[in-house]
Order: structure tokens, then C-alpha cells, then sequence
């Protein structure tokens, strides 16, 4: 239940944003809790957006992979 | 995301897997816990448990919001619903047990019980049908509790009330890390939970109990990674709080999720089915919004309950004791057909999600 899908803010309208999850549909979700802005990624959560994701974060989690591995290479 | 597929790089996966070997000591056991259903999931789904050496285990604690609501708060919820008022909840919850019947077996009575999405939904329901009374089964950790902050903070329609069940994760993670028959080596915390509250709240488990305790995401290599670093800080004798999820968590967490709960809640101590009452881990809802509370509304009592259904060993799977597989009613007398425990009913339930490895 605590699962948090990432979507893709299309467009944004006070409190609710249209969001597409990827699947080209856009739903309508609530992003009270995040300053959501168009072409962000959100993490939605039963109808709200609950964190902001940024693409240079998401490469961050690659880059403390290979970090990890490169270090034990040694 | 475009890079999702780098996060199932099954080479990637197979060079962490030889590094985690490398690290671990040999004979000595490591057990270290996660506390959510999603991190099972992709345990399970993706058979990570085979990559790992045999004396590591990954044990799920008690990361199913819905499995540890006790049956006296579904029972209230069933006396609501029995006297005509609307119960809206999450679908996870519908079968949950409550002492004598669950809240699928009260709508096939006749009850009003609706399955909703999200909060929003139920908003939207008692806007447009003024004369019913309905009620919002409100369950979850620290995920979803901010949605149902939001709307209370809104003040909906007196029509509407809230049967507030949300449960905080990091005091059942305490309550596990003091069982010291458990022997615990370390902590994987749960991602999703963790973009609301950040790191802060684990600090405890390095400091005060010398548990490596890692912020993990859900693809499998994410839970991957956070095994190594468990297993690297354990080697290195070196406990300390890690974020893996650095693309979705960071230090503060959502400070405006957070202040809307502290907004709306006050912490109590709360039952979880399982596990006991345990201290400060339950939201409830402050004074000033006792219009919305469906407890004071109603003056409802919290019996008893009877959290256990005969032979069910939910109690010893909620905190990794036993496997599900260890539960001689496992896939026999209980199964997602026809379940016996709260474990075996969510999606997330530990017994459910093992249920579905072996059904595929
Ligand atoms: S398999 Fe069923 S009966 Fe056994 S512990 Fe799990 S939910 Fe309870």
C-alpha cells in the first residue's frame, strides 16, 4: 500500500496536476504537498503527488552504484 | 524513466551479488530486516533471496500498513457500516478480519462499504450524496497519512469523518530492535515511507542500538545495493545511517507532508495486530478537528477484538520469526482465495506475497 509510482507533470492547475504515469493517459492527480512544476517527476501516492524526483538525482543512484563497485575494484 | 532500465541491469545485479559474497563472513548468520510490503515484493518477485549467501537472511518486518490494523478498528468501522453510515475504504483492507467478520462480508450483508482510490475520492462522494454520513477508513504509514491530512486540513463537509488508523513505522522498527531474540544486524528502511519523514527518525537504530540501517529504493538492485552497504558497514564494524534512494529521499523529507501532520495528529500510543500496543505510533486527530474525528463523532469504543484467527501465525510472520512457508496453513486451509490472516489478505502481506511467488 505504500507503494509510489513516478509520473510526469503535464500540466498543473492549483492543486491538481494532469500527470502522465507513462502510459500516454493523463490523470489527474493532487500535488498539495510537492511545488510540482511542468516536466517535473513526481512520485505519486494514492492520488497525491508526494515527492518531487529529479532526473540528476535519479543518475546520482547510478553514479553511488558504480561508485560501490569501482571502489571495491581496487 | 528512461534510466529504469538500468535499475534491473541483470549484470550489475550479478556483480553486486559476487561483492556481497566476498563480504560476508562465512558461517556466522546476518539477519537483517526491511519494513515494507514493496521491499518484500521485490524481494520475492525478483528471487533476490537466492543471489545471497546462505547465511544472510532478509526478513520482512512489519511493512504492511493494512495487516497490522487491529480488529477492534475494524470492528468499528463494521458497527458504522451496520448503521447505515458509508464506509470508504482502501481495497486492501476490505478483507482484513475483524473479530467476527471483515468488511467484504458486512457489504455482502447490505452494508454500504466502497472501495476508493484515494481520499479525494471519498471527498468527492459525500460532496455530491449530502444526505448519507460517510466515513474514511483512514489506514497507512507515513505515506499516506499527508493525503488524509490534506483533506482534513481542508475541513470537507460535516457529512464526512475520519476513522483515523495510521500507524508511524519507526517505533515498531524500535519495538524490533530491542526483541533481542530477533538478533537483528541491521535495518533496510522503507523508501516511500522515507520521502515524507526523511533520515532523521533512523538515527536512533545506528546510534543507540549499532544497527546499520540503509534507505532503500524498489527495483531489485536498489535492494541489492542496500544489502551490501549493510553488509559493508557490518564488516567494517562501522553502524551508520545510509540513503540508497537518493533519487526520491533526502535528509529532511517533505517538510510540508510533515508539517500538515503535525498540523492535523497528535502521536498516541496504538495496538498494532501482532505486535502489542506500542508506544507514540499511532496518529490520531487533535481536538481542534474533532468534527472530522468519526471516533468522537460517533462516541465509538475500541473492544477488545480478536486479532488472531485460530492456527494463523500472522503474529510471528509480521516480524520475521517464521517464513510464511513455515505457517503449516500456508497455501493449505489459507490461501488469497480464501485467507485466514490479515497477512495473507493485502497485497503487501508478507503470506500474500510469498503466496503469489508460488502461485506463478
Ligand atoms: S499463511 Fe495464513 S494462516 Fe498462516 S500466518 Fe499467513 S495469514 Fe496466517
Amino acid at each position: 500500500m505504500c507503494l509510489a509510482i513516478p509520473a510526469r507533470v503535464m500540466r498543473v492547475d492549483g492543486d491538481k496536476a494532469q500527470v502522465d504515469f507513462g502510459e500516454g493517459v493523463l490523470r489527474e492527480v493532487n500535488v498539495t504537498l510537492v511545488n510540482a512544476k511542468v516536466g517535473d517527476y513526481v512520485l505519486v501516492h494514492a492520488g497525491y503527488a508526494i515527492q518531487l524526483m529529479d532526473e540528476k538525482d535519479a543518475l546520482e543512484t547510478l553514479s553511488l552504484w558504480n561508485e560501490i563497485l569501482a571502489a571495491e575494484e581496487e | 524513466m528512461a534510466e529504469k532500465l538500468k535499475f534491473r541491469d541483470p549484470e550489475l545485479a550479478k556483480s553486486i551479488a559476487q561483492k556481497i559474497h566476498a563480504l560476508t563472513p562465512k558461517g556466522k548468520p546476518v539477519k537483517i530486516c526491511h519494513v515494507c510490503g514493496t521491499h518484500e515484493w521485490t524481494i520475492t518477485h525478483y528471487g533476490l533471496r537466492s543471489l545471497l549467501p546462505d547465511n544472510v537472511e532478509v526478513i520482512a518486518g512489519p511493512g504492511c500498513p493494512v495487516c497490522i490494523v487491529p480488529a477492534s478498528e475494524v470492528d468499528a468501522a463494521i458497527e458504522l457500516a451496520s448503521k447505515g453510515t458509508v464506509i470508504a475504504c482502501f481495497g486492501d483492507l476490505l478483507r482484513v478480519p475483524g473479530s467476527r467478520m471483515s468488511l467484504l462480508d458486512a457489504k455482502a450483508k447490505g452494508a454500504d462499504v466502497r472501495i476508493v482510490y484515494s481520499v479525494s475520492d471519498v471527498v468527492q462522494m459525500a460532496q455530491d450524496e449530502a444526505n448519507k454520513e460517510f466515513v474514511f477508513f483512514a489506514v497507512g504509514f507515513e505515506t499516506t497519512a499527508p493525503s488524509t491530512a490534506v483533506e482534513v486540513s481542508l475541513k470537507p463537509r460535516g457529512n464526512l469523518s475520519f476513522l483515523v488508523s495510521h500507524r508511524v513505522v519507526p517505533p515498531a522498527m524500535e519495538l524490533l530492535a530491542r526483541m533481542e531474540d530477533l538478533q537483528l544486524k541491521g535495518f533496510i528502511a522503507p523508501g516511500h515511507v522515507s520521502t515524507i519523514i526523511g533520515l532523521k527518525p533512523y538515527e536512533v537504530f545506528p546510534t543507540k542500538y549499532g544497527l546499520p540501517t540503509v534507505v532503500a529504493g524498489f527495483e531489485p538492485l536498489d535492494v541489492l545495493f542496500a544489502v551490501y552497504m549493510v553488509l559493508k558497514q557490518l564488516s567494517e564494524n562501522k553502524p551508520a545511517l545510509e540513503n540508497e534512494y537518493v533519487r526520491a529521499v533526502n535528509w529532511e523529507g517533505n517538510v510540508k507532508a510533515q508539517r500538515l501532520i503535525s498540523d492535523v495528529f497528535t502521536v498516541q500510543d496504538g495496538k498494532w495486530r501482532g505486535l502489542g500496543t506500542i508506544p507514540a505510533s499511532k496518529l490520531a486527530l487533535k481536538p481542534e478537528y474533532a468534527a472530522f474525528d468519526a471516533e468522537k463523532k460517533y462516541r465509538l469504543r475500541f473492544a477488545e477484538g480478536i486479532d488472531s484467527q485460530p492456527g494463523c501465525r500472522c503474529h510471528l510472520v509480521v516480524i520475521g520469526k517464521i517464513k510464511p512457508s513455515e505457517c503449516p496453513l500456508f497455501m493449505h486451509a489459507c490461501t488469497p482465495q480464501n485467507p485466514v490472516g490479515a497477512c495473507m489478505v493485502s497485497m503487501e502481506g508478507t503470506c500474500r506475497v510469498w503466496a503469489k511467488a508460488t502461485q506463478v
